[in-house]
């Protein structure tokens, strides 16, 4: 029977797992490289066993065999074959699977690099991804099996793994299909995406677990997953943009993020994530911040398990959570003696990071950057807060508070502004040893006029077209003084920006005779990791600017028309034209309404089609008819038909200004990312030549 | 002048944490919500008047009124406890809905509600409510949220029943 041979599968690969953290223990301590070598090999195997237990549930899924509760749970006979295979995720117990098939994907890539000169590391990088393997493997075998089917008993239909006595197996007629808001292409990638971002945070985690274990107080851990944690933080940012481009085109409310609980959960190891990107800079080029990069890591990993287990185990109310579920004390578990251990261990290995440097400025490089980790820690401190409020407040009062999107959008949007105007001024800053030797004999505050100076110096010319935008704003006649802080910045960020692509592009093409196109090709080419990172920069201010546009400026109004009426928003005058009513050869039963688009002088703008869908099973749908350009979206719903005549339809309209300026931002941060990730040619130093630190270690010990 | 450079990190860092709980603190007074069954809101009385409460409750299928012109939505909810383990041991979110729909000494909640009438508005739905209690003792509602547990959480296939 399959779905027994699905969760022998699942057994195996968790002893194997099991065996692998054992070998690397034992290999590490007996000094026998052969178990270290088992153990990896042991870790290896994880990832095709996974594969076969993954490929077998989702064998199970595509004929549809109902007799197994995870397929009776998220597919019926109507979903088209894609659907089938992506309900892997569409559940509790098969994204759990999924979890650590994604999981072992990135063990086994990880196990197969070259490891002469970092051998030391690879037991414990081992034992970090094993015991993450096994804990959601563990998951799935004791509480959440996905292969567990249904018995008929004399008291009735039960589903067990194992056969109850006098049982005989059960199938269920039909699925209950998945949820039909899931039934949608940006649903389909949105989970993996997430996932991937997830999952990959593990690597550096578990490099930096063998870095403290082993003592080796150098950034070469950070240097070996630099990559890693790019592409876990390019998938992560996808993740979250695609779901926020789901919300916006399915769910028919407007807006793109409620800040949701769970959208919390996934935007947290983000925010850790993005400020440990920028402070390993700081570690790799002056030596400092070691210690704030460990817990930045450990953070970011307690964070994952943490989204996981927000996710899954049903413990908030959201659109997002599955039904609710035994695994939530599990997770607790194990979040505590991974985050204690870690947090132990580095208190441990405390005075071994003892920072190379001093910072002298507050003006220097590193301190701005400090200061973007300490932003970014600030909004993660408003987000926890948000979503433990309530159990706090319950726990101490017994009466349950909750905060809803105005407190995130009022503590955390200062601080939003803030990141990026610092986003602008720390690129034009010096990093502090540069000018220091000058400066030895300075007092403090003289110290600091010059480093401000210096930044000054580079910032007159590119605030000059920031002015001019403010300027322009005010004699638009906008008012709102946050709108106008948040676009200025943007503005000054996006002008010193370009400014230093072309000042940079400019000395090229004088020094070496090229055209500047040719010039900013190569110089992009040449640091990528400075020109991605700007890119990046470009591709969150143009998401800024989105932003700002919807949050401040969205207006909507709702209306029932009768065939032939109008309704007007932000000067366009939209028109009820038709209305037809058809099935599909899916199940649904579409309504969908026809009306023009008019704009203020009354000239016709295109036709639109907001639909609403019901289900076979009664769950209906509300698909948007959207006018998009670059200034603003209009955004038509047709709500509700139930009981309404056929000659009046109520709807309800949005304008969203800019909002496109966000999906677009997300295409030019997904470039950067990729600039900055792109593999260059192998130009690392050897270990001789790097920036030496006092630790002493032997390659290959 | 060797300690001015870690003070004034001290001092700017002190600074930043005392700017985000500033931040955290008025934010969460400005918008925090009381969750209060509808029984904790009767006994609340008048002092609740007013104040920010998210409130969820039984569906009332009879009570629903819907007015499409004006928009104007009018129902009742009927008390469920907040429990989670006090709902799993009467049975279940579906279970707990419904007994609450029967039977007639529950205390209820008049609602209204202005915008479209939502989707999954029907009797014995969950009704989650975010809004204010008037002074006239019906709950005006800003945001409706609609739960109808009995799809999501059979899992047990229904044929099987028969």
């Amino acid at each position: 029977m399959l779905a027994d041979f699905g969760f022998g599968i699942l057994l195996i690969a968790f002893l194997t797992a099991l065996y692998s953290i054992g070998a690397a223990l034992y290999g590490h301590f007996s000094r026998r490289q052969k178990w270290v070598e088992s153990a990896r090999l042991a870790m290896l195997l994880t990832f095709p066993l996974l594969t076969l237990a993954s490929l077998t549930l989702i064998y199970l899924l595509v004929i549809g065999d109902f007799n197994i509760r995870f397929v009776y749970e998220v597919t019926s006979r109507d979903m088209p074959t894609y659907l089938k295979i992506t309900a892997l995720w569409g559940g509790q117990s098969g994204s759990l699977l999924f979890w650590s098939w994604l999981m072992s994907l990135f063990a086994t890539a990880v196990t197969l690099r070259k490891w002469e000169r970092d051998r030391e590391f690879l037991p414990w990088v081992i034992l970090v991804s094993s015991i993450t393997i096994a804990f959601f493997l563990s998951l799935n075998i004791f509480f959440e099996n996905p292969f567990q089917r249904f018995w008929q008993t004399f008291q009735g239909v039960e589903p067990a793994t194992f056969r109850p006595a006098n049982a005989i197996p059960f199938t269920a007629e039909e699925g209950r299909g998945l949820n039909p808001l899931l039934r949608h292409p940006g649903m389909v990638i949105h989970p993996p995406m997430l996932y991937l971002g997830f999952v990959a945070y593990v690597i550096p985690y578990a490099f930096a677990i063998a870095a403290l274990i082993t003592g080796r107080a150098d950034d070469r851990w950070i240097r070996l997953t630099r990559r890693w944690s790019l592409t876990a933080w390019l998938f992560l940012s996808l993740g979250l943009v695609l779901g926020g481009r789901w919300a916006y085109d399915v769910l028919g409310w407007g807006g793109y993020w409620a800040w949701d609980p769970v959208e919390i959960a996934a935007f947290m190891p983000w925010l850790t994530g993005t400020a440990f990107l920028h402070s390993v800079m700081i570690q790799e080029k002056r030596g400092m911040l070691k210690r704030w990069n460990m817990i930045l890591i450990i953070l970011t990993y307690s964070l994952v398990v943490f989204g996981t287990f927000l996710t899954r185990s049903g413990v908030l109310s959201s659109v997002h959570a599955f039904a609710q579920s035994e695994i939530g004390p599990a997770f607790f578990i194990f979040i505590g003696i991974t985050l204690v251990t870690s947090v132990a261990l580095l208190i441990y290995r405390w005075d071994s990071l003892q920072a190379e440097g001093q910072m002298h400025s507050m003006f220097s490089r590193e301190a701005l950057f400090l200061l973007n980790n300490l932003l970014f820690m600030g909004i993660l401190v408003i987000c926890f807060w948000g979503v433990i409020s309530p159990l706090i407040s319950e726990l101490i009062t017994g009466q349950k508070v909750t905060v809803g999107p105005p407190y995130y959008e009022r503590a955390a949007g200062p601080l939003f502004a803030l990141l990026v105007l610092l986003m602008g001024i720390a690129p034009l800053s010096a990093w502090g040893h540069i000018t220091l030797k000058n400066l030895a004999a300075q007092n403090s505050l003289e110290l600091e006029k010059r480093y401000a100076l210096a930044i000054a110096r580079l910032l007159w010319k590119p605030a000059i077209p920031a002015l001019l935008v403010l300027i322009g704003l005010l004699i638009a006649g906008i008012t709102n003084i946050y709108a106008l802080i948040g676009l200025t910045f943007a503005a000054l960020t996006a002008s010193i920006t370009i400014y230093e692509f072309w000042r940079a592009a400019r000395a090229r093409e004088r020094a070496q005779g090229e055209n500047l196109l040719t010039a900013l090709w190569r110089l992009a080419g040449r640091n990528r990791r400075r020109y991605g990172g700007y890119t990046i920069h470009l591709g969150v201010i143009l998401m800024a600017i989105g932003i700002i546009g919807i949050e401040m400026f969205q207006s909507e109004t709702q209306k029932s028309l009768a065939v032939g009426e109008n309704i007007q928003l932000a000067g366009y005058t939209v028109r009820y034209d038709s209305l037809a009513q058809f099935p599909t050869n899916d199940g649904r039963w579409v309504t969908r309404a026809v009306v023009s688009v008019f704009d203020k002088n009354g000239q016709f703008l295109t036709e639109l089609y907001p639909r609403y869908d019901v289900y076979a099973d009664g769950q209906p749908m509300t698909i948007p008819g959207v006018r998009s350009t670059l200034a603003d979206d209009l955004y038509v719903l047709l709500i509700n038909w139930e009981g309404v005549t056929a000659q009046v339809a109520p709807f309800k309209v949005y304008h969203n200004p800019l909002v496109n300026w966000l999906w677009l931002g997300a295409f030019v941060f997904i470039f950067g990312t990729l600039i900055a990730a792109w593999p260059e040619e192998e130009r690392e130093p050897l270990p001789t030549q790097a920036r030496k630190t006092k630790a002493i270690y032997q390659p290959g010990d | 002048m060797a300690h001015s450079p870690r003070i004034k990190f001290i001092l700017g860092g002190v600074l930043i944490l005392a700017a985000v709980i500033y931040l955290i603190v008025s934010s969460t007074q400005a918008s925090a919500q009381y969750f209060l069954t509808i029984e904790e809101l009767n006994a609340k009385g008048e002092s609740i008047i007013g104040k920010n409460v998210r409130v969820s409750g039984a569906v009332l299928g009879d009570t629903i009124q819907y007015d499409p012109q004006s928009l104007t939505l009018q129902f009742s909810v009927a008390h469920v406890t907040a429990d989670n383990r006090e709902i799993e041991a009467q049975g279940g979110l579906a279970e707990v809905l419904y007994q609450a729909t029967i039977d007639p000494n529950r205390p209820r909640l008049q609602v209204i509600y202005h915008g479209p009438k939502p989707d999954l508005l029907r009797n014995e739905a969950q009704a989650i409510m975010t809004g204010k209690m008037g002074a006239d003792g019906i709950f005006y509602a800003d945001e409706l949220l609609l739960k109808c547990p009995t799809r999501y959480e059979e899992a047990v296939p229904v044929q099987a029943e028969g």
